[in-house]
């Protein structure tokens, strides 16, 4: 039997980018590019290695986010993903992390799976709690946060390095798993996958297909509200000297005049 | 007044200090409920109650350490619906680790209150508990209220000075039934980190961190035996890291700790987005960099143009004879 992976993916502002807030406090998409949340790489490719170890598996990409979010689902397909899920309605603008993970889980359920494989956390948001959320709404077992992780015989086993331990975890699918940037390097997508890519199907849903009202999501649904959004002031200019054979001496006393020593 | 429930981080009964921090917010807010599970749970409660715990709420098991998260969010729903009981809580406050946000996110989707990762701050508003965030890699700071339910909030260590506020903090066996789910993820093994000496990364008041232009595990040595001159802990930025000169555990940036020091000394490190999404938050931050045109002097109080090899000794030198 086929293994079902789906793999979350976020479409983000880059963060190397000017980020800024538009007027009503939801994250200015149009002043900076977009891309696949670089941290969701390493989910898509520890699916790739998942997929390549099974007999048989099918990868499916989902995303939930503007029309611009295709370009996230193109690179993962390109990178070798097989389809792809883009939940797209214009209700959802500003929907927080409980509207997200309810549209995540419906989709999740409507597309069918064995394994969900998440980032450790977005570029922009950087929560890192949702893929907990949706092991909690789709009632199956939450092992996340992997720097290794390993699937077969329809158990997910990984290795979560913790504040103070690390542990070894087991959990029979299905599951929802999320892995580290210490997972392993993802892949680039080659010449022939990027051309694949184009080929392979994409399938659009709304609010309606996954039976979810509009009040359920987007910024008036939310759970929470963002009052404020200030640019950090600039930190006033700072004192930089050029070492001439006294640079630590003169690094102390700045030290020594601020208290530290 | 009303209930705040605090999430308690805990080692063997050992508080850990971004708790402590927690209290002193709670405090702000309401009456700190403490809750604590697992082994040592008990011997929280004198230092919990040291800080303003008025009660500590606690629960032992095997299913704590045995199986991954869902066990805590059980016991932390039974606490909250204990409090709820007599009149709903303020908020419950939980610390930002990787394992608090998970145990909190799931907490509220269970009792259908919206939830805020991260804050930096708290403070009572017109229409409720206000939480300061810094997102966009520090670069913008931003206000924000749960608008529906309990507020359920975490809290990034270093937010708020640890008070001492001696009050009651009496000892409550909380009754927990897990869930089902509970035991959906075992914990088959568990290898405690080995302690380094050094204060904790994410608590320490002084980080002294060390990148690529350190060059090599042994030359970590320069950058350790400076922050041993000022007691501070130790990071590393990714390329570091990465090149295996230092462990992932001390990684400081948006896929290692987050640090927000008094004072934070960069050798080494260019200063890219992603490390300053980790630091940039620090009180007074300076640098060592061979290259004037590095990113990271944007950002400091006091840089040295200059090798670190040459500078980090001799501040070593010179701090060592500065304090006798
Ligand atoms: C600066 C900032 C701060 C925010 N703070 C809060 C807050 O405190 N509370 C709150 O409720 N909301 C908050 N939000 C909104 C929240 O980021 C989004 O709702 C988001 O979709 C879920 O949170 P995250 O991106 O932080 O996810 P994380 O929990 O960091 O994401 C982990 C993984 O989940 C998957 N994933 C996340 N989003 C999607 C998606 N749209 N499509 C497919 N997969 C996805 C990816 O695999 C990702 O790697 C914030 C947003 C921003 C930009
Ligand atoms: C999704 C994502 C997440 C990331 N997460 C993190 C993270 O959590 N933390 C992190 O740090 N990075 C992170 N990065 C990587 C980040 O982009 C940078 O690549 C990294 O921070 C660079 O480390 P560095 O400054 O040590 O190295 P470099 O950028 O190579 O800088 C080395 C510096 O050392 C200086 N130097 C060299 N020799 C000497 C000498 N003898 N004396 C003085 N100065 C010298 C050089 O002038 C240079 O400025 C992440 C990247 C991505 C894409």
């Amino acid at each position: 039997m086929s293994l079902r992976i789906v793999v979350c993916v976020k479409y983000v502002p880059d963060a190397t980018g000017d980020r800024h807030f538009a007027d009503d406090l939801t994250v200015d998409r149009d002043d900076v590019d977009g891309l696949l949340s670089e941290l969701d790489e390493y989910a898509v490719e520890q699916a790739l290695q998942i997929a390549e170890e099974a007999d048989d598996a099918e990868i499916t990409v989902l995303t939930v986010g503007p029309e611009d979010a295709k370009d996230a689902l193109r690179k993962a397909l390109s990178m070798g993903a097989d389809k792809a899920v883009h939940v797209e309605d214009d209700d959802l603008h500003g929907t927080d992390v409980m509207g997200t993970s309810l549209v995540l889980a419906k989709a999740v359920e409507k597309t069918g799976y064995d394994l969900v494989i998440c980032g450790m956390a977005s570029t922009d948001g950087t929560m890192g709690v949702l893929p907990a959320v949706l092991a909690e709404r789709l009632g199956v077992p939450q092992v996340t946060q992997l720097s290794e992780v390993f699937v077969g015989d329809g158990v997910v086993k990984g290795r979560r390095d913790g504040d103070t331990a690390t542990e070894q975890l087991e959990a029979s699918l299905p599951a929802v798993v999320s892995v580290t940037d210490q997972s392993g390097e993802a892949r680039y997508p080659s010449f022939k996958g990027i051309m694949a890519a184009k080929k392979k199907p994409v399938e659009s849903l709304d609010l309606e297909d996954l039976e979810i009202e509009a009040e359920e999501v987007g910024l008036e649904g939310a759970w929470t509200a963002v009052e404020s959004a200030a640019e950090r002031p600039a930190r006033s200019a700072g004192t930089i000297v050029k070492d001439e054979g006294e640079g630590g001496k003169q690094l102390a006393a700045f030290l020594a005049e601020r208290k530290f020593i | 007044m009303a209930e705040v429930l605090v999430y308690v981080d805990h080692v063997d009964g050992a508080v850990r200090k971004p708790t402590l921090e927690l209290l002193t917010l709670a405090r702000r807010i309401g009456e700190p409920v403490a809750v604590s599970l697992g082994a040592g749970a008990e011997a929280t409660a004198a230092a919990l109650a040291e800080h303003g715990a008025v009660k500590v709420l606690t629960a032992d098991a095997p299913e704590f350490a045995d199986y991954l998260v869902v066990p805590k969010v059980d016991a932390l729903q039974a606490a909250y619906e204990s409090v709820s009981a007599a009149g709903s809580p303020a908020a419950v406050l939980v610390p930002s680790s990787a394992e608090g946000k998970e145990i909190a996110a799931r907490l509220a989707v269970r009792i259908g209150s919206g939830i805020i990762t991260d804050a930096i701050d708290l403070e009572a508003g017109d229409e409720g508990l206000v939480a300061t965030q810094s997102v966009f890699a520090a670069a913008f700071t931003t206000k924000s209220r749960v608008s529906k339910g309990t507020p359920v909030i975490t809290v990034k260590p270093n937010s708020a000075p640890v008070e001492a506020a001696p009050a009651a903090g009496a000892v409550e066996a909380l009754s927990v039934s897990f869930s089902e789910k509970a035991t959906g993820t075992k914990v088959v093994a568990r290898t405690p980190r080995e302690s380094t000496g050094r204060p904790e990364l994410t608590e320490a008041a002084i980080v002294v961190s060390g990148g690529r232009g350190v060059g090599s595990a042994e030359s970590f040595s320069v950058i350790e035996s400076l922050a041993d001159s000022l007691g501070a802990a130790v990071g590393a930025s990714r390329a570091a890291v990465d090149a295996g000169w230092y462990p992932h555990s001390s990684q400081v940036g948006q896929t290692g700790k987050s640090v927000s020091p008094q004072l934070y000394i960069a050798s080494g490190i260019s200063g890219a987005i992603q490390h300053r999404a980790g630091m940039q938050t620090s009180k007074t931050i300076v640098a060592v960099n061979k290259d004037a045109e590095a990113p990271i002097f944007d950002m400091v109080d006091y840089g040295v143009v200059g090798d670190l090899f040459e500078v980090v000794p001799q501040l070593t030198e010179e701090i060592k004879s500065r304090k006798g």
